[in-house]
């Protein structure tokens, strides 16, 4: 079975798109920036903005405005509660405030039991996540701290390989994906958690992939038509590349998907955070990477070249 | 590279995979105890159930404890001495000695020279600051956390759990793990309190808003209701700051029943040393009041009726069972050099484990055969040579971490599960290059020859950058995360083995030792 079959030398033209595509990115882009500002920043889990999160399964449906009135009525006024999962889980998320005594202390399901139990008689406490404030400042640095360094490895591993123009367009392209991804969440409104940044790295590292592969193409067709145009060189390698990225994102999205559909409610936005991700990076490394390529190689044309042309 | 040679390699690599994935798949058959089982895959607290607890010790408050029994050691020695000085204080990381106007006294000289192992000195007319020497407080925080962890390691060998882990981690943080912990609340009652006993004697005379705060302190007995956790009562008691004995001499602790009105207390007794401290205080101050410090909240005051010469004490207050249990546990442990502070919990319940456990397994099989049916379909028996090599990767992914008894997160399984996704494009690479190599010739070992050679610059590039972002997901220490950096890495070095070396060995047996090669099925 086959599809894309494109005879030797026939070539979409990529390139002739980089305008819309540079208008989707940049919409897509501005639409996350903006909404990061209209949320005033993002809406952080617990991993980075500290606190106690409780997940907690009841027998019958729970009916959070109820609940939420009995825990204010136990003084617990500070709570925030939301569905955890699918409807028929039957399960809530409650979350506490960093300074919330209840949180670190050693009464912390007994005093939930003793609140819940009368008329809930047969719930139970799933899981307890307490992320100190120390803590949750220190996992926003070592967020930061490790897109740095593997966007860092990554410049100078292709700038080794390669030539810093591709090196810098890789990077140009990676942090088209990470701000897409990261905007998306803030669109969604979902909480950027310690697992999204891990899914943003693995998207950093799968999109490079695609990337890479695509330079490689370049190179060795440089080395191949000596005649053909930059632009058309370009064209041809994604051309020739194509199949092979897009049943590569075929078979991640595959697995992604099932992980978004099967993997549970915990990693769930993890899942979701891959799926854009995954979807993005492809996009970027046909339509991103290799037009500021491109536009870099004109700008400033490597050494010993003629100027090139379009 | 020659073909026996090649199968040997291989076969060398899948017996070794089998052999050191087999003790994970014997240690999850049902009816088997996985701890009896050595060299496999652990399964981490959120897919057994348990706790996580990062806690943090307050090494600079145990700094501050030996200042202050140092200010209290030297006053007292000033005393005895009778030189004539103002007052001995402390500030953050010193004690400042203040002499009447004109005295002095030469610290370098004995009885006080032993102070200025731990201090260094500089006079400025009547003052006298002494500074705890640098390495020296080093030392402090160290055995500060040392000791810590013993008394923890103690307290929680209370609690029955079979394979608990403390493990210190940075400089002076403790990182404890409890498999398969049901009562969250007891763990966190045992390990919370600092734990620190204190014998004062009470000034009755006084009161909190009259007393001589040179030399007294006021500390609070609080009363709480039990079922509701409020606080009833808060009742102040005007104390003398001199610390007439603290926990450390305790022998044992029991947890008894008072005959007359059935509550519970805590009996101590204490070593030979302790039982001779206590009777000579008892003593002294026969007819006063003694209050019974725990972590500077009164527990009780009791009046001296006579010398106590047994080394017998009881702490009463108004526990429940468990709680003076708990009190006996922490007692007989020990106290910790300094007050502990919860960085981060994590508490799974062993049933939302093995939900995830079931979720984790279920995404793994189908996604994998969903790849697997489409590189068999849409490259038919080069699909089939993929799949099985990617079988193998699985394989081999989870002996590795056998091997080396990794432990298996949620994260860590979606790791698996996207190595599999990510696999594949190895395989891809190669064989779309050999595809594109059967257009330019019509020699089809020629094509296996490039396509093969052709990708493998890619493949290597593509999958060390992939690996450049699970190595800077490391460094997030423990926890969920560095499950998922460990279990990626792992499977893209994998993968690289099996796409490469096995693909590459089913295409020779299958097609190279063929004299008539005219088409490939791929």
């Amino acid at each position: 079975m086959q599809f894309l079959n494109f005879k030797e030398g026939q070539f979409i033209d990529f390139l002739s798109f980089k305008r819309v595509a540079a208008v989707f990115s940049a919409i897509l882009i501005l639409g996350g920036v903006a909404s990061i500002v209209a949320h005033q920043g993002l809406k952080y889990g617990i991993d980075f903005r500290g606190g106690t999160n409780v997940q907690i399964q009841f027998s019958t449906p729970p009916n959070l405005d109820q609940l939420r009135q009995f825990f204010s009525d136990n003084g617990m006024k500070n709570v925030v509660l939301q569905t955890f999962g699918a409807i028929e889980d039957q399960e809530i998320l409650l979350g506490l405030p960093t300074d919330s005594p209840l949180g670190t202390g050693e009464n912390l399901t007994s005093e939930l039991r003793k609140i819940l139990l009368p008329q809930h008689p047969k719930l139970e406490i799933r899981r307890i996540e307490t992320i100190g404030p120390k803590v949750g400042d220190e996992l926003k640095i070592s967020a930061v701290q490790a897109i740095l360094i593997a966007l860092g490895l990554v410049l100078l591993y292709i700038t080794i390989r390669f030539q810093w123009r591709q090196g810098v367009s890789a990077i140009v392209a990676l942090v088209h994906d990470v701000l897409v991804v990261v905007g998306m969440f803030s669109i969604l409104d979902k909480e950027f958690s310690l697992t999204v940044v891990a899914a943003l790295l693995t998207v950093v590292g799968y999109s490079l992939n695609d990337t890479i592969v695509v330079f490689d193409r370049i190179r060795e067709n440089q080395g191949k038509y000596r005649k053909k145009s930059f632009d058309e060189t370009i064209n041809l390698s994604i051309t020739e590349t194509l199949s092979r990225t897009l049943i590569t994102s075929g078979t991640t999205l595959l697995v992604v998907l099932t992980l978004f559909l099967l993997g549970g409610e915990i990693i769930h936005d993890f899942a979701f955070a891959l799926l854009v991700g995954v979807l993005i990076g492809t996009y970027s490394s046909i339509y991103v990477a290799s037009p500021v390529a491109v536009f870099l190689t004109k700008l400033a044309p490597p050494a010993g070249t003629a100027p090139v042309t379009s | 590279m020659d073909i026996k040679f090649k199968g040997g390699i291989i076969l060398i690599v899948l017996i070794a995979a089998l052999y050191y994935a087999f003790p994970t798949y014997q240690a999850y058959q049902p009816g088997v105890d996985p701890q009896t089982v050595d060299n496999k895959v652990n399964l981490g607290l959120d897919l057994q159930g348990g706790m996580y607890l990062d806690i943090e010790i307050k090494v600079e408050e145990a700094v501050k404890e030996i200042i202050r029994r140092t200010a209290v050691e030297l006053e007292d020695l000033l005393i005895d001495e009778q030189v004539d000085f103002v007052e001995v204080r402390q500030t953050a990381g010193s004690l400042i000695v203040e002499m009447e106007a004109g005295k002095k006294v030469n610290l370098e000289l004995a009885p006080y020279d032993r102070f200025l192992v731990q201090f260094d000195q500089q006079p400025e007319g009547e003052l006298t600051y002494l500074q705890l020497k640098a390495d020296e407080a080093d030392r402090i925080r160290e055995s500060a956390v040392s000791q810590a962890l013993e008394v923890l390691r103690n307290r929680i060998d209370s609690l029955g759990i079979s394979e608990p882990s403390l493990q210190k981690q940075g400089s002076n943080n403790i990182v404890i793990q409890l498999p398969g912990l049901k009562d969250r609340d007891r763990a966190i009652e045992l390990i919370g309190p600092q734990a620190v006993l204190q014998f004062q004697i009470v000034n009755s005379n006084a009161t909190p808003n009259t007393y001589n705060r040179l030399t007294e302190v006021v500390k609070y007995q609080e009363v709480w209701d039990k079922t509701t956790n409020k606080l009833i009562s808060k009742t102040p008691f005007v104390l003398d700051k001199k610390i007439l004995m603290t926990g450390e001499f305790i022998r044992d602790a029991r947890v008894r029943i008072d005959s007359r009105d059935n509550s519970p207390y805590v009996a101590l007794s204490f070593d030979s040393i302790g039982a001779d401290l206590f009777a000579k205080i008892t003593r002294r101050n026969v007819g006063r009041n003694m209050a019974i410090v725990l972590d500077d909240k009164v527990q009780s005051a009791p009046v001296i009726r006579e010398a106590i010469a047994g080394g017998e004490a009881s702490i009463s207050g108004q526990f429940t069972v468990e709680e003076a249990d708990t009190l006996k546990i922490v007692l007989r442990s020990g106290s910790l050099p300094a007050p502990i502070e919860i960085r981060e919990e994590r508490t799974v319940g062993a049933s939302l484990g093995e939900d995830s456990v079931t979720q984790g397994l279920n995404s793994l099989m189908i996604g994998s055969a969903l790849v697997l049916i489409f590189m068999i379909i849409y490259y038919r028996l080069a699909g089939v040579f993929a799949a099985v090599a990617l079988t193998f990767n699985v394989i081999l992914i989870i002996s590795i971490l056998g091997a080396f008894g990794a432990t298996l997160t949620l994260p860590g399984m979606a790791g698996i599960v996207l190595t599999i996704g990510m696999a594949v494009d190895a395989n891809v690479l190669i064989f779309q290059r050999i595809r594109e190599e059967m257009k330019r010739t019509e020699n089809p070992r020629a094509a296996i020859q490039e396509g093969f050679g052709k990708a493998f610059r890619t493949i290597l590039d593509a999958n060390i950058t992939t690996l450049f972002a699970a190595l800077a997901l490391l460094q997030f220490g423990t926890g969920p995360i560095k499950g998922f950096a460990v279990t990626l890495s792992i499977g893209i070095i994998a993968s690289m083995f099996t796409a490469i070396v096995v693909t590459r060995f089913f295409f020779d047996i299958v097609y190279l030792r063929k004299t008539k090669l005219h088409k490939l099925s791929i």
